[in-house]
């Protein structure tokens, strides 16, 4: 028997590239250290990108025993993944390197972490699906470390390390229950089995609730959001901004190959609890993060009320809301990205751009930066002309669509509350004083590259139709 | 030709042209471009009017684009009798505000031309798309330059009135949004404004999209009781900032009930008149006497537009041609009017640096040449005859008329109130004794100033004297909207 590898070469590739930069950067002298790891890891980046486009929207194709898929979901999944970690990188180079944290290990976990999310992506099965994710969780728990001799980093990963533990324990015993009822872990089967059950089994519900409330943990959906925003403020922001991107989309992933590709027919119940996360998580979050005075403590806040509003895509329980929600979730990673992007430009050595106050007066000290939060944070707002706005009229058309009008009203009065913190970041850039007016320090690259991923969420309107088509077209037919 | 598109984004492009190659030691050059741009674009709009055919109801000069196929969203626009005037007020009234801050504004420049002109594009954007999401778009990019225009130019407590600005329009506009989405699974899968006047609704669905629509239109109108947002964002914004606001922003609620409540819910708007008509009745009373005791011009001003709103309501509410004619004819006249009176007293700030009607008296003396323009917003604002202030309410009362003399009665009390006021405080400021040596000391207005003073005026007068041409544009698509509001869509 012949196993056809080729689908899965990005993954094998990207894992031995990011074996060989670990294994190179040991005969790099000790001043260049990091530099050939983030060189290498670029061009590995952008050369998987090539492999995977290269086999971009063939067929759906399942290999190594219904382990593995390679379809138009995982490859676009792939392609964001790749990207937005290339971002990643371009931004905290120099942040790293003023703080002892330009080292190999960061590519070579950064890299790994991309490898968990590629599996989790193309994964078929719920054993394939758990190793993506523990690979991906594992390089998170020591990216979040990262920065040893801070006490806030070493407290947030211990938190991060022990609650993360216990939900995949949780997950794991989601998938012993529901592999008890239908005899497999492969997606399609379970899928059928599930069918031939009344969906109103408890048994089955039970094992459903344990899985939900691990894909919640990892989502950072309340209640199970605690995590959040010790983890985003005390991570070195080099982490931060990897962790609060990329991840999300490979999260997606999890979510739809889980819920949609397995447990299509247990709908009714799924829907009914992701309304209630939802609820909670925009509700939540938007409140909380107006007491922030942290902006990274904001972020994380704001991450988890964004995350109530790709859910509500999700339980929609159509295409046009699995569309929609995938749109939300790319548009979520660039907008992410680039929000601790500014945060990354903002720091200097020695000095932390972390509290709110830190971008006071932006507008004075240079209007062009000024201009590129503006569009982010109105995009994250969900205002019009930005891409935030189609995310959100994306999701909540399907919301809409799938007869609750009520879920869409209540999403919409707490995304007004939503806009009042952003709007409070362009007040303090635009209308007030500036206090430190000391210049930026940043290279080319990632002036370019921010500029770029800002200037992204305006662009990107006339082509938003077409997004949305692949979108649609990517969550097609995942149950085949 | 694409005209509507040219109108749109010549603006904009303006805006990011200035921004782009802004120099702020070099003001002038900035200056004299933005002038360009709004003259270029004043002078588009003109065909606008001179091609227009009043004689169909039919929209005109229609662009259509595929966008988001996956939701049937369009670059769709068009324009008929009602928004045409509209956007030809937005030009010239952008080009009077470009030509008032000339050498007013002497802080960031460029950032403030840009936005005003970025504001222009999008509020014609405003009247003209024929796509729901597109007039969503622009409608709340809007938002984005008059929250800078407000925070970063406005008076001392400025952050709050602007955020509070924001978060009040943000709220009504995001319940629209979901009255759109559901009308565009209930059309059966179409944003086109155009199919949503034609798809049948029940009853419950009506109050309800209507009262969705009625939380964006409403606070934006604004009518008793979401009206306290204006008084804080207009005596907080920039002159130039009031005068959009006050002359453009407020009509896109206006223009908002004709283009969606009326037509797309007519029956929830007839079994709710009573309550939009209790609404704009009291707006005309009740806000007419808190204007007569205000002691700040601008926040005077802003009551009496709030009340001279209520008019505009009024008119649409009772379902005849004469209302919504005279309603159509005050919002473009109460846009001359407020403007050039929130000009006259941005002409008295920059002199005299007080809002306060106490810190005046005896202008006339040093002023006299400013003294006999204000006179004339003053007259026209109370509604005096030959003015345009007169048409509008004159039809509106007498659309009134037919439905009840009670409303006609009421809403005619208005041009007692509004007389009291405006000249009670064109009395304090401009005649009696000179009040202090600062008073006695201003210069009067210089060419500048009265070359946009006269040019309202002359709007004010024209449209007062022979409101003909704008009667004659919107008769059609007026009667056509009477027509669509009388059959039900049950």
């Amino acid at each position: 028997m012949t196993i056809n590898f080729w689908p899965m070469f990005p993954e094998i590739f990207v894992s031995l590239a990011a074996c060989a930069v670990l294994v190179l950067d040991l005969y790099v002298r000790e001043e260049q250290k990091g530099n050939l790891a983030y060189i290498a890891s670029i061009v590995t980046l952008v050369l998987a990108l090539i492999f995977t486009l290269g086999g971009f929207s063939h067929e759906r194709n399942i290999i190594m025993g219904g382990l593995f898929v390679d379809d138009t979901l995982s490859d676009l999944i792939k392609a964001g993944v790749y990207l937005i970690t290339i971002g990643v990188f371009v931004y905290s180079r120099d942040y790293a390197r003023e703080r002892d944290l330009f080292r190999g290990e960061y590519y070579v976990l950064g890299l790994f972490g991309v490898v968990g999310m590629m599996v989790m992506a193309s994964s078929n099965h719920f054993l394939t699906l758990y190793l993506g994710l523990e690979l991906l969780s594992l390089c998170l728990y020591a990216m979040v470390a990262f920065q040893r001799d801070s006490s806030l980093a070493t407290e947030a990963a211990m938190k991060y390390f022990v609650l993360g533990a216990l939900a995949s324990g949780i997950l794991l015993y989601g998938f012993s229950i529901i592999y008890g009822m239908t005899g497999s872990l492969d997606i399609q089967t379970v899928h059928t089995a599930i069918a031939g059950i009344s969906p109103d089994n408890i048994a089955l519900i039970f094992g459903l609730v344990f899985v939900i409330v691990g894909l919640s943990f990892k989502l950072g959906a309340v209640p199970f959001h605690m995590w959040m925003p010790d983890v985003y403020h005390g991570a070195p922001t080099s982490s931060t901004v990897y962790l609060g991107a990329a991840p999300k989309l490979a999260a997606f992933a999890l979510i739809i190959r889980l819920l949609v590709g397995g447990f299509e027919d247990l709908y009714g119940a799924w829907r009914d609890m992701l309304i209630i996360i939802a609820i909670l998580s925009v509700a939540i979050g938007n409140v909380v993060a107006i007491a922030q005075t942290n902006i990274k403590r904001m972020l994380a806040y704001s991450t988890i009320s964004h995350m109530g509003f790709f859910l509500l895509g999700i339980l929609a329980g159509n295409e046009s809301g699995y569309g929609g929600a995938l749109f939300y979730i790319l548009v979520y990673a660039v907008m992410s990205l680039g929000a601790f992007g500014m945060i990354i430009l903002l720091s200097r050595s020695g000095f932390e751009a972390e509290e709110l106050d830190d971008f006071r007066g932006l507008n004075q000290r240079n209007s062009w930066y000024a201009f590129l939060m503006l569009l982010l944070m109105f995009s994250m707002a969900g205002v019009p002309p930005t891409v935030g706005f189609y995310a959100k009229l994306a999701v909540i058309q399907a919301v809409v669509g799938a007869d609750l009008v009520w879920l869409a009203v209540v999403a919409v009065l707490f995304a007004v509350v939503g806009a009042y913190y952003y709007l409070r970041v362009v007040k303090l850039m635009y209308f007030d004083d500036a206090t430190d007016e000391s210049p930026f320090r940043a290279g080319g690259d990632m002036r370019v590259m921010l500029s770029i991923n800002a200037l992204a969420v305006l662009l990107i309107m006339p082509w938003v139709g077409s997004l949305l088509d692949i979108c649609k077209a990517a969550v097609t037919g995942l149950t085949g | 030709m694409a005209l509507l598109s040219s109108i749109i984004w010549l603006p904009i492009l303006g805006g990011i042209l200035i921004l782009a190659t802004a120099d702020e030691n070099n003001p002038n050059i900035t200056r004299k471009l933005s002038l360009g741009f709004a003259i270029a674009t004043l002078v588009l709009s003109i065909p606008l009017y001179t091609q227009f055919d009043p004689q169909t109801a039919d929209m005109q000069f229609i662009e259509q684009l595929n966008w988001v196929s996956a939701f049937n969203i369009e670059y769709f626009l068009g324009i008929d009798g009602i928004s045409m005037p509209l956007i030809l007020l937005t030009t010239f009234l952008t080009l009077v505000v470009i030509i008032s801050a000339w050498c007013v504004i002497e802080f960031k420049v460029a950032q403030y031309m840009a936005a005003f002109l970025i504001l222009e594009g999008l509020m014609i954007g405003v009247f003209s798309a024929l796509d729901a999401i597109l007039f969503y778009v622009f409608w709340e990019a809007m938002l984005i330059p008059m929250f800078l225009i407000i925070g970063i130019w406005g008076g001392t407590n400025r952050v709050y009135a602007t955020i509070k600005f924001f978060l009040y329009t943000l709220l009504g506009s995001l319940l629209m949004l979901v009255a759109l989405i559901y009308l565009y699974h209930s059309s059966g899968g179409s944003f086109s404004i155009l199919d949503f006047h034609a798809t049948p609704i029940g009853h419950t669905a009506q109050v309800l999209i209507f009262l969705a629509f009625f939380a964006a239109f409403a606070v934006k109108v604004p009518m008793f009781p979401v009206h306290t947002w204006l008084p804080d964002a207009h005596v907080e914004a920039p002159t130039g900032g009031s005068v959009i606001l006050a002359a453009i922003m407020l009509k896109m609620g206006g223009y908002g009930f004709l283009r969606f409540s009326l037509p797309i819910t007519p029956d929830a708007s007839h079994s709710l008149a009573w309550f939009m008509i209790t609404l704009s009745l009291i707006a005309i009373v009740y806000i007419a006497l808190v204007a007569l005791v205000q002691r700040d011009m601008k926040k005077l001003i802003a009551y009496s537009s709030i009340s001279h709103m209520g008019f505009v309501t009024l008119g649409f509410f009772v379902f005849n041609a004469q209302g919504m004619e005279g309603a159509i004819v005050q919002m473009i006249s109460h846009g001359f009017i407020s403007g050039a009176l929130f000009l006259c007293v941005g002409v008295m700030y920059e002199r005299l640096h007080s809002r306060e009607i106490a810190s005046y008296g005896g202008v006339v003396n040093s002023m006299p040449i400013f003294a006999s323009f204000m006179m004339l917003f003053a007259m026209a604002n109370s509604g005096l005859p030959g003015t345009s202030g007169f048409v509008g309410e004159f039809l509106v009362i007498l659309g009134a008329f037919q439905v009840s003399a009670l409303y006609a009665v009421l809403a005619a009390t208005t041009l007692i109130f509004g007389a009291a006021y405006t000249l009670w405080m064109y009395r304090r400021v401009i005649f009696g004794a000179v009040a202090n040596e600062k008073v006695a000391g201003l210069t009067d207005i210089n060419n500048r100033e009265i070359l946009f003073l006269s040019l309202l005026a002359a709007a004010v007068l024209i449209v007062g004297i022979w409101p003909f041409p704008i009667l004659e544009v919107m008769h059609a698509s007026v009667e056509n909207l009477v027509a669509q509001t009388a059959v039900s869509k049950l």
